[in-house]
């Protein structure tokens, strides 16, 4: 196999990265907003339950993306320019929610003040949702192929990203990650909100059955190529297991279903596209792992980096997943310990 | 204004932006790993309690850098998607480096140490803020080094066909003589930056306490704090002078229009003197600058080491560029990228006065660390001189301020180059870019204006709540007791065994 197709392959295992992981903690971070229940101090309680089964990995979740697209750089130059300058306003957009919600994980917890907290959710929701949409939409115009002139120039507008195909692969991301995020928790915590996330789980598995269902069916009809089936097959049967096993209160089996289904969606979002990176709407202007990337020396260089470094990434961020495998309940969640701004009166 | 230069200034904001947070991440890692390491070894709790106290503000300041260290990753695809493709098969690997051997480092890291202080043994956990520290210096080193190759292109061919940099020597990308020295030089200044910021923070409490009748506890938690904060800046200071003079050195090589531009030297002279205070008007140009205050044959030092040696000024260099490049575009065919309106130098103003204002706002830090060596000279003394406090106070935005002007002398030193042409006999042919065609052809000057206005408004409500926060967990100062947290002091509830589920020790 060469080096362009190889390193073809390594951003798909990137981009599985992220999906998978920053997915759940995407999902998590949507689902503040509707799985605490109860009076105000026992909805904050929970939220903060929430947001602590994430607390010490979204971070290194959210690496795998800067991974990917420095990935993406150093390996296909063209395909990341095209790219981030054709799709300027959704990573405009993407970048905003994501800068919110780093800043908003850190904070919130620093300042003891419902309005400060209240921004903070605000901040956590929008910032988790956003991208949730717009990654789906992204993907969902690559399946689909974009306006590129013979320069490899995306021509195409802003309203073109807007197609129901990619609108509909919006919402397929936006409620996998919901699910993804909904069997996270039913699998990290305990007490009623296990019971509850599970349930949500379950009625979110079938909407997302229906909705990646389709688009992936339509993907395959109008866009990809035969093999691509498996993965569709395999996204079915997963997202099936992710019903049942949820229903059956069989977290671990259905949140390895869930990240299977998302495995299977960048399988089949890869799959489609290859050989090209970024296909065009003219097939012959289309970007392609031969006429996008890097030299064979740098590929080579790159490729003895990354496989010498990405076994050891797998090795410590295993370990902390470990280090925090013990599931949450309300009573781990100490007293708030934040500080108010009220005027700090001598402490002498 | 056109997409060019509206590009360039969302650049400058958000890099200048994210590079406030910066230095203060480098240089606090190491510092409170230094402060965890004297808890392990010593078992004395003033350690903990300092490491917990500079640990949270470390934490508030390092999520914004996070977050805003996002965009520096998308932008150069975003608005200069033609350098990108340029400069991709050289200046991408680095970039990928940093990530996969840097970024991961960090985030898994500082989550084991936000969260793992009961989980995790006293010596692991201390090695995961250890690690945070080498991680984040070792970002430093890659990112300097894809910077440092737009200084100085070096391990590149220029490929004809193509019309792109290609990499071939990655060693030598990596070992550039720019990057040796634009790496110690900004991370003693990171140092300078953090050491100044525990210092003076330190200094304000000692006061604070000395004089409300708690010198006792200002001996015993900030003296410390003063001290490891002073040796820091002492150390870091020295390194910041040596590395920027070597760098200063390699600069009148490497971009000699930079730093005759920095010294407003128009006329190519023997024996330049290092101007203190020179005036222009706003047009940039060479007839409107008049210098008032010189020290004679200084440049010349600082340049060669020889206070006679002659130094090319702007006016030469303009001629130098203008035919070097057109002779070798022609004689390779290439069609020309210039006319006779660019100026192969940079704006004067701008790069004399940063350059001035980074070297001149050292004089902060100096200035604190004097005032903390002469007050405290004997052992375990403390001072209540409130002046002393103030110091400490208007010293800590200094070095980050420096900070800040370096880069803009640095990168606006560099224009009109986005890639500067390398000057070595055994230099680049062909790899130079000017900024003007490194910038996305297809972004429209609207949507960097839509885009710049939205990072600039929301970096500068995050600016404002950063400031209070910081300034908040400044005020509360150092606990006055802090349990042990570690498994080592109290095990770990056995929920299974006796059914009591404690809380964590920490918590968001």
């Amino acid at each position: 196999m060469d080096l362009p197709v190889i390193w073809f392959l390594l951003i798909a295992v990137l981009w599985t990265g992220y999906l998978v992981l920053e997915g759940f903690d995407f999902g998590v971070g949507m689902l503040l907003a509707v799985l605490p229940r109860g009076d105000r101090a026992r909805r904050e309680k929970e939220r903060r339950l929430l947001i602590n089964t994430v607390g010490p990995v979204w971070d290194g979740n959210e690496v795998w993306l800067l991974t990917a697209g420095g990935a993406t750089f150093a390996a296909f130059p063209e395909w990341y320019a095209t790219l981030f300058s054709g799709f300027y306003l959704p990573l405009f957009l993407i970048l905003l929610a994501l800068i919110v919600r780093v800043v908003a994980f850190e904070w919130r917890g620093k300042i003891d003040d419902d309005r400060w907290r209240a921004w903070a959710d605000r901040a956590l929701m929008v910032g988790s949702f956003v991208p949730s949409l717009l990654w789906g939409v992204a993907f969902a115009n690559l399946v689909r192929g974009v306006e590129l002139d013979a320069d490899h120039q995306y021509v195409g507008g802003f309203l073109a990203l807007l197609s129901p195909f990619a609108l509909l692969g919006g919402l397929v991301t936006l409620s996998l990650f919901l699910t993804h995020g909904a069997v996270f928790l039913a699998m990290k915590v305990d007490g009623d909100m296990r019971e509850r996330a599970a349930t949500f789980a379950s009625r979110s598995s079938v909407v997302t059955l229906v909705a990646a269902g389709t688009w992936a069916v339509w993907a395959q009809l109008a866009y990809s190529v035969a093999w691509t089936w498996a993965a569709v097959l395999v996204a079915a049967a997963a997202l099936l297991t992710v019903v049942r096993a949820t229903r059956a209160r069989r977290e671990g089996v259905a949140f390895t279903a869930s990240a299977v289904a998302i495995v299977a969606a960048v399988v089949l979002i890869f799959g489609s596209m290859f050989p090209a990176v970024m296909p065009a709407l003219d097939p012959a202007n289309s970007l392609t792992v031969e006429n996008a990337s890097s030299t064979d020396y740098t590929l080579t260089v790159m490729t003895w980096v990354a496989a010498v470094l990405t076994p050891l990434v797998l090795l410590y961020q295993g370990w902390t997943y470990w280090v925090f495998r013990k599931r949450l309940t309300l009573e781990h969640i100490p007293e708030a310990t934040g500080l108010t701004f009220a005027r700090v009166t001598s402490r002498s | 204004m056109d997409a060019l230069d509206l590009a360039r200034w969302q650049f400058g904001i958000t890099t200048v932006y994210h590079f406030v947070f910066v230095p203060l991440t480098i240089g606090l890692s190491p510092l409170v790993a230094i402060m965890q390491t004297a808890w392990v070894r010593t078992g004395n709790e003033r350690w903990l309690r300092l490491t917990k106290f500079f640990g949270k503000l470390l934490l508030i300041n390092f999520a914004i850098g996070v977050a805003t260290g996002i965009v520096q990753e998308f932008q150069f695809g975003m608005n200069w998607s033609e350098y990108s493709r340029f400069v991709g098969d050289v200046f991408g690997a680095p970039l990928a480096m940093e990530a996969l051997a840097a970024f991961f480092v960090e985030s898994t890291f500082l989550g084991l140490w936000i969260f793992g202080w009961d989980k995790l043994p006293k010596r692991i956990h201390l090695a995961c803020i250890w690690a945070v520290a080498v991680a984040t210096t070792l970002s430093a080193f890659f990112i300097l080094a894809a910077n440092s190759w737009m200084q100085h292109p070096v391990g590149t061919t220029f490929n004809f066909e193509t019309g792109r940099a290609e990499m071939t020597d990655v060693v030598a990308v990596l070992t550039n003589p720019t990057v040796l020295a634009a790496f110690p030089h900004t991370v003693a200044a990171a140092f300078l930056t953090a050491g100044t910021f525990v210092a003076g923070i330190a200094a304000w409490w000692m006061v604070r306490l000395a004089r409300s009748g708690q010198a006792d506890k200002a001996r015993d938690v900030y003296r410390p704090a003063v001290v490891l904060g002073l040796v820091t800046m002492l150390v870091s200071g020295a390194g910041v002078a040596v590395s920027g003079d070597w760098q200063a050195k390699l600069m009148f090589q490497q971009q000699p229009a930079k730093m005759a531009a920095a010294e407003g030297l128009c006329e190519s002279q023997d024996g330049a003197p290092f101007s203190i205070l020179a005036i222009g008007d706003l047009t940039n140009d060479c007839a409107g600058v008049r210098h008032l205050v010189e020290l004679p044959g200084v440049t010349s030092y600082l340049a060669t080491g020889d206070f006679s040696a002659p130094i090319r000024g702007v006016e030469e260099l303009q001629e130098h560029y203008a035919r070097w490049i057109s002779d070798w575009e022609e004689e390779n065919g290439v069609p020309p990228t210039f006319d006779e309106d660019t100026r192969f130098y940079p704006n004067l103003a701008v790069t004399y006065w940063s350059f001035r204002l980074m070297i001149g706002l050292g004089a902060g830090s100096a200035a604190l660390a004097l005032a903390a060596l002469w007050l405290l000279r004997r052992k375990g003394s403390v001072t209540d001189r409130p002046w002393f406090a103030t110091l400490g106070l208007a010293a800590i935005p200094t070095p980050f301020l420096a900070s800040a002007f370096g880069w803009v002398f640095t990168e606006m030193g560099r224009q009109p180059w986005i890639v500067a042409p390398n000057p070595d006999a055994s230099g680049v042919d062909g790899v130079w870019l000017l900024t003007a065609r490194g910038v996305s052809e297809v972004v429209s000057p609207g949507m960097v204006v839509f885009s710049m206005v939205g990072f600039t408004l929301l970096y500068g409500v995050l600016m404002v709540v950063w400031f209070r926060l910081m300034r908040r967990y400044a005020v509360e100062g150092v606990a006055d007791t802090e349990r042990d947290p570690s498994p080592e002091a109290a095990p770990p509830a056995d929920d299974d065994a006796d059914g009591t589920t404690r809380p964590l020790s920490f918590a968001y």
